[in-house]
């Protein structure tokens, strides 16, 4: 086992000093919790850019047929108050890729990771901080990159965020086709760029840097979880890196990676031959599985660690929870295929993909027993983290079990490309990321500004959240189950759908209270980072790590020598101790059941 | 019994009966779970709130029973799932023989079929009820989808593949069809309707109308006037591969290798004849990539097709029956 009884960050030479100005200790700094900031904080400001696309496009949802005078200042979007259909295409493209890969890729992973694995795992910084500046400096220009799409040339990309080929290989098939796409193409090269620095930290810090005393099984979920995602994301990202590159020379350089022979585009011949479609799909999907589990996995373990912290009590079935992170990290490499049931692959491939997406529910089904059995006969405090965490198992229940409705192929044939999806993935994938974001936001809060964010505003902005998320995306299924498809921009010109419109229209104004919702946490953050009521090192009384620091931690993270860990960080209520919890830094020869293997 | 169901559009196939009795059963296991789970949760989160700082939760660390009972379960419902699935997605996946051929081609913004028997339609698909339908699916520029929710089933329509689905319509109505993968800016307009009719009404439908030219037929005039019979002779004695009885078969390739002559390796080796040479053969086929439609090229893959054993005229028989 790897033991990092070198104390290796101490070895670093950046550990010895702190920046003194300004600009290298707060903009182009190489201290992870300052970058963990930075990435939060973009990607909050991304959300609320894609949050608004996705309010215009529940505006067009509900009141087609209604004119919008004060939305012509959107001069590419609206012409006399009406929206055009090429704009509906461009704002449900970039709000699924900027809220996929820029937002809730971003914030749980780059944001947290960078904030806590040095903070959890005993070390000054992360392995590579100068990388880590780098990375953080890669992804901004990729934010950049995609967000000045919508001012160029006939504006964003429209092929979906899925930007399957040809719509999105050949320039001329949407207006969104041209500059937008390859801006699209882009700013994905630098996320994915930044991302990889990322993974390649997240991985070496966690495999080298741990402190004495701090196996692998003694570890977090938080930090599992993060180990997780950045291998998942150095093994999977590449073939996407790969896809874009040749979309690009498709795209620009003639060649027909996608583009199959004898196509005829509105009358005009396509000079490509021998390319395939499904190839992207093969391509963008490989990558594209494991990404969800990127998103949802933080959310997991965010959970976990903050359950047990407002429950008092131990972890249930460590092990198993380790293992069914494992197991749904691995089994994401194998399911791929499942979005492309419909695209005539062989029935006999079909059931190798449908297998292993059956099987996911058994190590999910064990995630949600456990969070259940820990909670059994806990003595729960409730308090906004742990009200996140309960959302989180909550949406996990709801978004998981309608996979297993998608996840078989006879009934997927008929939801495919429905709103069913629609509601599946914000539920599940989008949902538990975002409640496991703001759970963290709350729990760490202490460790970032070193101050308290105000419970009652977080346990006021949960609760709105709360309902009006389900509000929002539970009727989803619905009008999936009816036949209404995504990515239509008047719903209302099928017959069929017509009486669907009541329906759409609350979804669209429980989106508007959802939206609005979001205030009272943006109030909440910036407020209490400058004026939040100081918090002590240990606020929670929690068991873990990083909450030996101080509040918050300085250059280097421990003041003195780096601590050793002598348990796992889930000694709650341990009979005999003088406190209800047992800091991982207590020697103390109590406890510790799971640790001491 | 489930048409009743509010839950789901108008059941009106053959498949939508297997897949709606799925759905069913789909709906009570996960009901079943998410109200119980729910209630757990909300139970718990009332009964073990803490009351004073000196309670003290029991001390639990894990039950290896437990989590095998939901590990095990959650499994073996999942086992009875997938089979079921997969049993229904099999003969989704098996297009009956004594199907009607229709064969489709997808473009901005519109859908073009035509029946073996000649009739094209745009838009527009007659069949007749309690008789299995197959449909062959191409695209002649993106990607688009061919979905029926009445009939719950759905097909993309691939460029430069051909997909085949599959439905028999229970009764006569007119059903909704649409375009389930984004195409580009009149998306939400490539809508078209399935007319299913009384096996009479249609045969009087069919017969309607001045007699169409088959595919076949219209396979075999364009196959003369592209001048391919120049090379591909019957007698073997042509410059190009005889193609009597090649659709379907092993190819064996030049320098190596094998290929099946099947739809998608005819329509490349139309288009675009480098791609692929037969062993024995010179590369000297000039493209026809931009000279023939998609509709074309499936005229061609239908005369070929008709080319097994003796010469074209079985196959043209075939068509009209």
């Amino acid at each position: 086992m790897a033991h990092a009884e070198t104390h290796a960050a101490e070895a670093h030479g950046h550990a010895d000093h702190a920046p003194q100005s300004f600009i290298w200790k707060y903009v182009f700094s190489k201290d992870h919790k300052v970058i963990g900031i930075q990435y939060y904080v973009t990607a909050m400001f991304m959300a609320l850019i894609a949050g608004l696309l996705a309010m215009t496009i529940r505006l067009q949802l509900a009141w087609p047929e209604k004119t919008f005078p004060s939305l012509n200042f959107l001069t590419k979007g609206y012409t006399d108050g009406v929206m055009n259909p090429e704009f509906y295409a461009m704002l449900f493209t970039m709000h699924g890729t900027i809220m996929v890969f820029f937002v809730l890729s971003t914030a749980p992973v780059s944001g947290f990771g960078n904030m806590l694995i040095p903070l959890q795992v005993g070390a000054r910084d992360m392995a590579f901080p100068f990388l880590n500046g780098l990375s953080f400096w890669t992804f901004l220009p990729g934010c950049i990159v995609i967000l000045s799409s919508f001012f160029v040339g006939a504006g964003a990309a429209a092929g979906g965020w899925t930007s399957y080929p040809p719509l999105s290989a050949l320039r001329s098939a949407v207006p969104g086709s041209e500059m937008g796409q390859t801006l699209w193409i882009i700013g994905m090269v630098f996320f994915i760029a930044s991302f990889t620095m990322g993974g390649l930290n997240f991985v070496t810090t966690i495999l080298n840097m741990r402190t004495k005393g701090l196996s692998m099984m003694r570890m977090p979920m938080t930090l599992w979880a993060m180990f997780l995602v950045a291998v998942l994301g150095l093994l999977s990202f590449p073939a996407l890196t790969a896809a874009s590159l040749m979309l690009l020379f498709d795209r620009h350089f003639g060649t027909s990676f996608f583009i199959p022979s004898g196509l005829v585009l509105s009358g005009q011949v396509v000079n490509h031959q021998g390319g395939s479609p499904l190839l992207w799909q093969h391509l963008f999907w490989f990558l594209g599985h494991p990404e969800v589990y990127i998103l949802m996995l933080p959310a997991l373990g965010f959970t976990s660690d903050i359950m047990v912290a407002f429950c008092r009590k131990p972890i249930f079935g460590y092990k198993a929870m380790v293992g069914a992170m494992l197991a749904i990290s691995g089994l994401s490499f194998v399911v791929w295929g499942h979005h492309m049931f419909v695209s005539g692959m062989s029935p006999y491939l079909g059931m190798a993909f449908a297998v292993g997406t059956m099987l996911i529910a058994v190590p999910s089904a064990v995630k949600t027993f456990n969070w259940l059995a820990t909670l059994w006969r806990s003595r729960i405090i409730f308090k906004t983290p742990m009200l996140w965490a309960m959302g989180v198992v909550s949406l996990f229940i709801s978004g998981g079990l309608s996979g297993i409705w998608l996840g078989q192929t006879a009934l997927d044939i008929h939801f495919h490309d429905t709103y069913f999806v629609v509601a599946h993935f914000h539920l599940i994938m989008a949902g538990a990321a975002l409640f496991g974001v703001f759970g963290a936001t709350a729990f760490w809060f202490p460790k970032m500004f070193g101050r308290m964010m105000n419970d009652t505003l977080g346990k006021i902005h949960f609760w709105f959240t709360f309902l009006a998320y389900y509000c929002t995306f539970f009727p989803m299924h619905y009008i999936g189950l009816a036949g209404h498809m995504r990515r239509i921009y008047d719903p209302y010109q099928y017959e069929f759908l017509k009486n669907l419109q009541p329906i759409n229209q609350f979804i669209t104004i429980s989106a508007f209270i959802l939206g609005a919702s979001q205030i009272l946490f943006f109030i909440n953050y910036f407020w209490s980072a400058f004026r939040g009521e100081k918090a002590t090192d240990n606020p929670w009384n929690a068991a873990g790590l990083e909450w030996t620091t101080p509040s918050p931690p300085g250059h280097g993270n421990w003041p003195g020598e780096i601590p050793e860990v002598h348990r796992w960080p889930f000694d709650y209520s341990v009979p005999g101790a003088e406190k209800d919890f047992v800091l991982q830094t207590d020697p103390a020869p109590i406890g510790d059941k799971a640790g001491s293997h | 019994m489930f048409s009743g169901f509010p839950l789901f559009p108008e059941q009106a196939s053959t498949l939508a009966l297997g897949v709606d009795g799925l759905y069913f059963f789909l709906v009570l296991v996960t009901a079943f779970f998410f109200v119980a789970i729910s209630a757990a949760l909300l139970f718990f989160s009332v009964k073990y709130r803490r009351r004073s700082p000196h309670e003290w939760p029991a001390e639990i660390h894990g039950s290896l029973m437990l989590e095998l009972a939901w590990s095990i379960v959650p499994f073996l419902i999942c086992v009875v799932i997938f089979a079921w699935g997969a049993i229904l997605f099999f003969s989704m996946n098996r297009p009956p023989d004594n199907a009607i051929e229709v064969s489709v081609v997808g473009k901005r913004w519109m859908w073009k079929l035509q029946h073996m028997t000649g009739q094209r339609e745009i838009n527009e698909l007659h069949i007749p009820v309690g008789r299995a339908v197959k449909l062959t699916l191409t695209s002649e520029d993106v990607i688009h989808s061919f979905f029926v929710p009445a009939f719950r089933v759905k097909k993309d329509a691939v460029p430069g593949r051909y997909n085949v689905m599959w439905f028999q319509a229970t009764k006569p109505g007119r059903y909704h069809l649409f375009c389930a993968e984004y195409c580009g800016t009149q998306h939400s307009r490539m809508i078209g309707e399935i007319i299913a009719m009384e096996p009479a009404d249609f045969q009087t439908w069919i017969q309607g109308g001045p007699a169409p030219e088959s595919p076949v037929a219209a396979g075999q005039k364009l196959f003369a006037e592209l001048n391919c019979i120049t090379c591909h002779r019957a007698d073997s004695q042509g410059r190009g591969p005889v193609l009597d009885g090649l659709a379907g078969s092993t190819v064996k390739l030049l320098g190596g290798g094998t290929a099946v002559a099947d739809d998608t390796y005819l329509r490349e080796s139309i288009l675009v004849p480098a791609a692929k040479i037969v062993d024995g053969y010179q590369p000297i086929m000039p493209t026809y990539q931009g000279q023939v439609s998609e509709e074309g090229v499936l005229h061609l893959l239908a005369y070929i097709q008709s080319l097994k054993g003796q010469a074209g005229a079985a196959g043209a028989a075939g068509g009209n029956k």
